[in-house]
């Protein structure tokens, strides 16, 4: 199986966003493989294996991004390709990777749920529709049968098993597979794996941020004593007005 | 400027999600409301909420996002809608990116507000897994948006829908279905306008009796952390956060739950919070409207007590 893993480098989930001038500050932030990006690719690697194909990874972004992209191949991709480019939005992003899916005919081309960035959950969607091919989101678990591959899939309070064969795009998401942490061999190697830097094709820009706002903090947690939860009753219906 | 609204259907009405979007679009159009929807669903509430044509369509099973991203496509088409509106769901999250493609749309998803047409058409929506927002300007000509829960207030138009039978062409997907587990007649997490949900602190499953009847009271959907449903205690769907479902009910009641930044991000725009935990330090109380500091197996019952008495 040719499988191709797309993976965006966004910054530590566990960090607080700063904002310098209105915009996002993200100079100091340790950058990571986003979280779904990263179920993703651990699957991706069992499923290399097991078929004992080819697994790229793929990353639109400027040099900066060089250390997460080398992570992945440290975790076990075999390849890599690194479009260079800032990725300004998801139609920009899909564009590149429809480009590169063109190109190389990937059996399976998979992705996370969301970025942890900008969380558009939107280029899986549009990379299918620019390539016709059928798309799984979210997609929790994945086998490979010959070509058939079955899924997981979570629809609204419930999940769905689907079969369908490839080549297909799905969007990934826990339980899929474990998170897998490189190992000093595949550090060692990921330093001499391939990874091709490759110009963008140029496409109109078709969304542009116009500003950033940090949403307000609470103004105050009114606390309520443990013994009167009937305050609180109170306080929902009459000053909140939820209830 | 005429605005297209995908229906979904739920027991032969349109879901309460899909007449947010009705709403928003009425709120917007400066032309014609046309709904695309399933011809299941009865077409009295969409009037109601502001649409002057329904294009009805006959479906056999289940769509899947490709099937529907071509219905909303050939739609738009046919009525020259510059803007088409989606409700976020599973589903319209990933046939909204698609149709954007269909009518080299520019698309914006998770929008929590109305346009601001001061600037062109800019919409807000959340970034860094709800640690903010951005306005995003949307520079093509058609406009795809997949707005959130509460984005627009609901108000009744009272318009009689023209009804329009529709037949786009659909292509069979290659994806077949082979089980389905859903589970009906719960209120889904992402539409409901309460939520109450269950972390860790509740120490395991057998404990969520209390946390179903104070939802039940509430007419609530129960959520729970992510912990709570790696653990199995809850199923995975119902697990709330970064990770998971991000929710926006107009309350939102955690009990036992720390409230690590994962999880804040997946319910900071719930318009109240309420956080019950035991131990007064508990990060969540600064990211909260209500909070009580106790033990939660004192206080769920007496607050369930005495919301009964007063609902
Ligand atoms: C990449 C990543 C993504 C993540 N995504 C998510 C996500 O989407 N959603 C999510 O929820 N988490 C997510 N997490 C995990 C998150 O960091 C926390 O670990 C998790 O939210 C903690 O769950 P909890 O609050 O239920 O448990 P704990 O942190 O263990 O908190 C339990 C709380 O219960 C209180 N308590 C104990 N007993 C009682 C009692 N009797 N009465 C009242 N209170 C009591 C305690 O004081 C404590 O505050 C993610 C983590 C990572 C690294
Ligand atoms: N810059 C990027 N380079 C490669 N893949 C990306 C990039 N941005 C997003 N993706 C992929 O697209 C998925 C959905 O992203 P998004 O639409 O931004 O939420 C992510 O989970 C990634 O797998």
């Amino acid at each position: 199986m040719k499988i191709l893993i797309c993976i965006s480098h966004v910054p530590d989930t566990n960090a607080k966003i700063p904002f310098k001038d209105g915009k996002p500050d993200l100079a100091g932030l340790t950058f990571v493989i986003a979280p779904y990006d990263d179920f993703a690719l651990a699957r991706a690697v069992e499923l290399r294996d097991q078929t004992a194909g080819k697994l790229t990874v793929l990353c639109v972004g400027k040099a900066d991004t060089e250390p997460t992209i080398r992570k992945a191949l440290a975790i076990g991709a075999d390849d890599a390709i690194r479009v260079d480019a800032e990725p300004t939005d998801a139609f920009f992003v899909a564009t590149q990777i429809a480009e590169i899916a063109k190109q190389n005919q990937y059996d399976m081309i998979l992705m996370g749920r969301e970025s942890s960035d900008y969380n558009g959950g939107q280029v899986h969607g549009m990379v299918a529709a620019m390539l016709g091919l059928p798309c799984i989101v979210p997609c929790m678990k994945l086998d490979l049968n010959g070509n058939v591959a079955t899924m997981y899939r979570e629809i609204e309070g419930g999940k769905e098993v689907v079969e369908l064969p490839t080549p297909f795009v799905a969007g990934c998401q826990e339980p899929i597979a474990e998170w897998k942490i490189p190992n000093m061999r595949g550090i060692m190697t990921a330093k001499t794996k391939p990874l091709k830097v490759v110009s963008p094709v140029a496409t109109a820009i078709s969304t542009q941020v116009a500003s950033y706002e940090v949403p307000a903090a609470r103004s105050n947690c009114k606390m309520i004593d443990a013994a009167n939860v009937g305050q609180l009753v109170e306080l929902l219906k009459n000053e909140a007005k939820v209830i | 400027m005429n605005v297209l609204i995908y229906i979904e259907s739920e027991n032969n009405a349109p879901k309460k999600s899909s007449l947010e979007a009705v709403a928003y679009g009425a709120a917007i159009a400066k032309g014609q409301v046309v709904a695309v929807a399933p011809s299941d669903a009865d077409t009295t509430e969409l009037g109601k909420y502001g649409v002057d044509k329904v294009l009805q369509f006959t479906v056999s099973g289940k769509l899947e996002a490709t099937q529907v991203a071509s219905i909303v496509a050939q739609a738009a088409q046919a009525q020259s809608a510059e803007v088409v509106i989606f409700a976020k769901s599973i589903l319209n999250d990933l046939a909204a990116p698609m149709v954007g493609v269909h009518l080299g749309a520019s698309v914006a998803s998770n929008v929590i507000e109305m346009p601001d047409f001061s600037k062109g058409f800019v919409v807000k929506r959340g970034v860094f897994s709800g640690k903010a927002y951005t306005e995003v300007a949307l520079n093509n000509a058609i406009k795809v948006l997949s707005i959130k829960k509460n984005a627009v207030a609901m108000t009744e138009k009272g318009k009689t829908a023209v009804i329009e039978s529709f037949s786009p062409s659909v292509a069979a997907s290659t994806i077949t279905i082979k089980e389905t587990t859903q589970k009906t007649g719960d209120i889904l997490l992402t539409d409901a306008d309460i939520v109450v949900s269950g972390g860790r602190g509740l120490k395991g499953p057998e404990h969520w009796g209390m946390i179903e009847e104070l939802a039940k009271t509430l007419n609530a959907a129960t959520g729970c952390s992510k912990p709570v449903s790696d653990m199995d205690w809850r199923p995975h769907h119902e697990h709330v956060g970064q990770t998971g479902i991000k929710v926006s009910p107009n309350l939102y009641i955690a009990v036992g739950i720390s409230g690590a930044i994962q999880h804040l991000a997946g319910v900071s725009s719930s318009k109240t919070i309420v956080v019950i935990n035991k131990d007064a330090d508990a990060p969540f109380f600064k990211a909260a409207d209500y909070g009580i500091v106790g033990d939660a197996f004192d206080i769920i019952p007496k607050f369930t007590e005495a919301l009964k008495n007063t609902l």
